[in-house]
């Protein structure tokens, strides 16, 4: 009995070594992507477009958020790890510092276009226009006192209107994302600093103590007025036309599928339209990227021919089939620099 | 004074009675409001997912008729061919009157990016077409077909709509000319994922679900019972079966998502299995099932009455005949039951899949265990999060065809309790 089910054991380990060392041998004949959701839409029509025009298989992506797409990238090199990784923001110094700590030396940094941040409402009500101090105000945890004095309290705000006079006499409720969203980080980093830094001694704060400018400036309040809505947007949009009150917080390519339901907020006197996020008018936009191993290229098939697409004028310029998607294209020269860092696969080299 | 009757016996006894038969009458009325309270949630979970559904299996298609122009092609490389410019031709003999660089984009707008690949596989499997004209239903674009469907108001502001007042007046002529209509929607169930809703399909997903349970199913079921056998009939009672007895029911009460880490950390970084294979979802999937087999084959081996195995080794036959040829026969349907109802767990699973990349955009039709693939809750989760509207129809559709195969198998599970199960 026991005797048998060592032999049981001995076959069934031996089944496993081998399809996994038959995977390792023949290596990988499609392209692997992992990375953040927001640029999943983008680099999914890519892949199709790509797998329709070319011989190559339709390379697979998955969708893993940036910060879990940088630790699968960094974790090693080789056709078990992916070649490519997508990010909503840039990659940090410290994934960078695993990354050549795992023997993944090379990698090539390619910015792939602009992505606005919206703050919307249903269409029923009249639209708004916010500059960003209202919002870090009726947002944020702590904000300065009403009073006037250089101290903080717990944010009293309960409707817009005694944010600012002009804002309408609503409750405040904004849905949005919740913190692990690359959306939410974007969000509070461009918005709510961008309007702490509007008051000037807490702006003096961030020479002082830059910690503590962080925690003022970037946590957001826990009282109610803002809904973690979880990371589909569309269950956003859903909410946003049932609740003609609320505000939500959530990608610019939603805002352009549901333009007859929902209505973009100005935010520091510009709309966000496509052409004034493209115009890097509009305050709230953040560049997003994808990170390639320099190493897989060659060795992994289609590797070339699939970057070439990427940064091709008919995928990311100003007509491409990107922005029929919701993309931000960069300016013309900005793409050529790209396009012409891909082509020579120039590596990145970040220092502290 | 014999006006005043004396209570008896019977007449208290009969007032009780009419309290308790009150009492049992209200309490059969609880059962009953919570029967139909469940009933009507469950019915206005299903009438809304297909009132939000059934349109997904129709789609917009255009007629075009297209001429394979001989000039359009190089006979040694027909791949090369320019497919896209067939479809724009015949788009400008429909519209001879559109003039204007920004009026043709937007009439080329109205059929699916999808057309080419068509014409692409039509000439690719029979070049002799090439030179002819031919008729052919090509698939409309997605705005196109929500506006057909209903989903888009003529009455918004042309600014706010994503089809312009020409498109709409070029989509009426196309209609009363019935070039423009609504046709089963087949690419559905025949085609893999795609970005673009007319072209996106749920074959893919449903193939990966299928290796996925068959991995598992393999894997599982002979497991299962081979434990639920030795545990049952043949383990002393000890300290030790005690603890493996706790540790099984342990693990049938574990969040899923925990086998899924497992996974990562055993198959894929020790064994070095590729990533989103059905194979190694079909592993984590039968760790997740295991307990539920194992625990529904201990209650089946349970149930067979003792007289039942005392018979076989009275007339002398060995403990694993005894085993083999009587007991697992007759306790083989609820074994059967519980494994269904294992599989139709794991079939609805998506978190554990999440941590060894299944949840991905996977065009191609896996043709393999080792296969990148996905699986159809993992299908339903992708296109929820799409921001095509056209997609919200196609994940409620998804929805129906998940729903439709679990109630299958469910259906399968008390069908064989009710034919083959036997009550003693």
């Amino acid at each position: 009995m026991l005797k048998k089910g060592l032999v049981f054991a001995a076959a069934a380990s031996l089944a496993v070594s081998a399809v996994s060392s038959a995977y390792a041998a023949s290596g990988r004949d499609y392209i692997s992507v992992v990375g953040s959701s927001t640029v999943y839409p983008f680099a999914t029509t890519v892949a199709e477009q790509f797998g329709k025009t070319t011989k190559f298989k339709t390379p697979k992506i998955e969708s893993t958020g940036s910060g879990g797409g940088m630790k699968l990238f960094c974790a090693a090199s080789g056709v078990n790890s992916p070649d490519i990784t997508n990010a909503s923001r840039r990659i940090k110094y410290s994934e960078y510092e695993k990354c050549q700590k795992n023997g993944v030396k090379k990698i090539t940094e390619v910015k792939i276009g602009y992505d606005g941040i919206v703050l919307a409402n249903s269409k029923e009500v009249a639209p708004v226009a916010f500059s960003k101090k209202d919002i870090f105000l009726a947002l944020a945890k702590d904000v300065p006192d009403p009073n006037g004095s250089e101290k903080l309290v717990a944010n009293p705000y309960k409707t817009w209107k005694e944010v600012n006079p002009a804002l309408p006499d609503v409750k405040i409720e904004v849905l949005g994302p919740p913190p692990t969203s690359g959306t939410r980080d974007a969000f509070v980093e461009l918005a709510m600093e961008g309007g702490c830094k509007e008051i000037g001694w807490i702006k003096a704060l961030k020479k002082k103590d830059q910690q503590q400018f962080k925690s003022v400036c970037h946590t957001v309040r826990e009282d109610g007025a803002y809904v973690e809505a979880g990371e589909n947007d569309n269950l956003i949009v859903q909410k946003l036309t049932a609740n003609p009150k609320a505000f939500g917080i959530f990608g610019f390519s939603y805002l352009d599928q549901n333009g007859d339901k929902i209505q973009g907020s100005n935010v520091g006197g510009v709309s966000p339209t496509f052409e004034n996020i493209a115009a890097g008018k509009y305050p709230v936009s953040r560049p997003l990227y994808f990170y390639v191993k320099n190493s897989h290229v060659g060795v992994v098939p289609g590797m070339a021919e699939f970057l070439q697409e990427f940064t091709s004028e008919k995928a990311w310029g100003a007509d491409g089939y990107l922005s029929d998607k919701g993309l931000i294209p960069m300016p013309e020269a900005e793409r050529k620099k790209f396009a012409a860092d891909v082509k020579k696969l120039k590596p990145l080299v970040l220092t502290k | 004074m014999q006006s005043q009757k004396k209570e008896t016996s019977m007449d208290k006894m009969n007032i009780g009675l009419a309290k308790r038969y009150r009492k049992e009458r209200r309490f059969r009325l609880f059962g009953l409001a919570a029967v139909f309270a469940s009933i009507t949630f469950l019915g206005i979970l299903f009438i809304s997912i297909a009132a939000n559904g059934w349109t997904a299996f129709q789609q917009s298609e255009i007629l075009l008729d297209i001429h394979f122009d001989p000039a359009e092609f190089d006979v040694d490389n027909l791949s090369s061919a320019n497919y896209g410019a067939l479809v724009k031709n015949s788009m400008r003999s429909l519209f001879p009157e559109v003039k204007g660089r920004s009026d043709k984009r937007n009439l080329y707008r109205l059929t699916s990016s999808g057309a080419a690949y068509i014409l692409q596989d039509m000439v690719m499997k029979d070049s002799g077409i090439i030179g002819s004209t031919k008729q052919i239903w090509l698939p409309a674009d997605d705005e196109v077909d929500m506006f057909m469907k209903g989903y888009i108001s003529r009455d918004v502001a042309e600014s706010d709509r994503r089809l312009n007042d020409k498109q709409i007046s070029w989509m009426d002529t196309l209609v009363a000319e019935k070039r423009l209509e609504k046709k089963l929607n087949t690419t559905f169930l025949t085609a893999g994922d795609s970005r673009e809703p007319e072209l996106a399909g749920i074959r893919g997903a449903v193939v990966g679900s299928l290796f996925t349970l068959a991995v598992t199913l393999l894997l599982s079921f002979p497991i299962g019972v081979a434990t639920a056998v030795y545990l049952e009939e043949f383990a002393p009672r000890n300290k030790w079966t005690d603890l493996v007895e706790v540790n099984i029911n342990n693990l049938s009460a574990v969040p899923s998502i925990v086998f899924g880490l497992l996974g990562l950390a055993v198959f894929l970084n020790v064994f070095g299995m590729p990533r989103s294979a059905p194979l190694v979802g079909g592993l984590v999937l039968t760790l997740m099932t295991l307990p539920t087999i194992i625990i529904a084959s201990r209650a089946a081996l349970k149930s067979v009455p003792p007289s039942i195995r005392e018979a076989a080794l009275g007339v002398g036959a060995s403990k694993m005949q005894a085993i083999t040829h009587h007991i697992l026969p007759l306790a083989l349907p609820g074994m059967m039951t519980g494994t269904i109802i294992g599989m139709a767990q794991a079939l609805g699973e998506t978190a554990p899949l999440l941590m060894i990349g299944m949840v991905a955009f996977i065009v191609d039709v896996p043709g393999s265990v080792i296969d990148p693939s996905t699986v159809l809750p993992v299908q339903i989760y992708l296109w929820a999060d799409s921001p095509e509207r056209a997609f919200v129809e196609r994940t409620s559709a998804a929805i129906m065809v998940l729903l439709a195969f679990l109630i299958s198998m469910n259906a399968i599970a008390v069908f064989l309790r009710r034919k083959c199960e036997r009550r003693w």
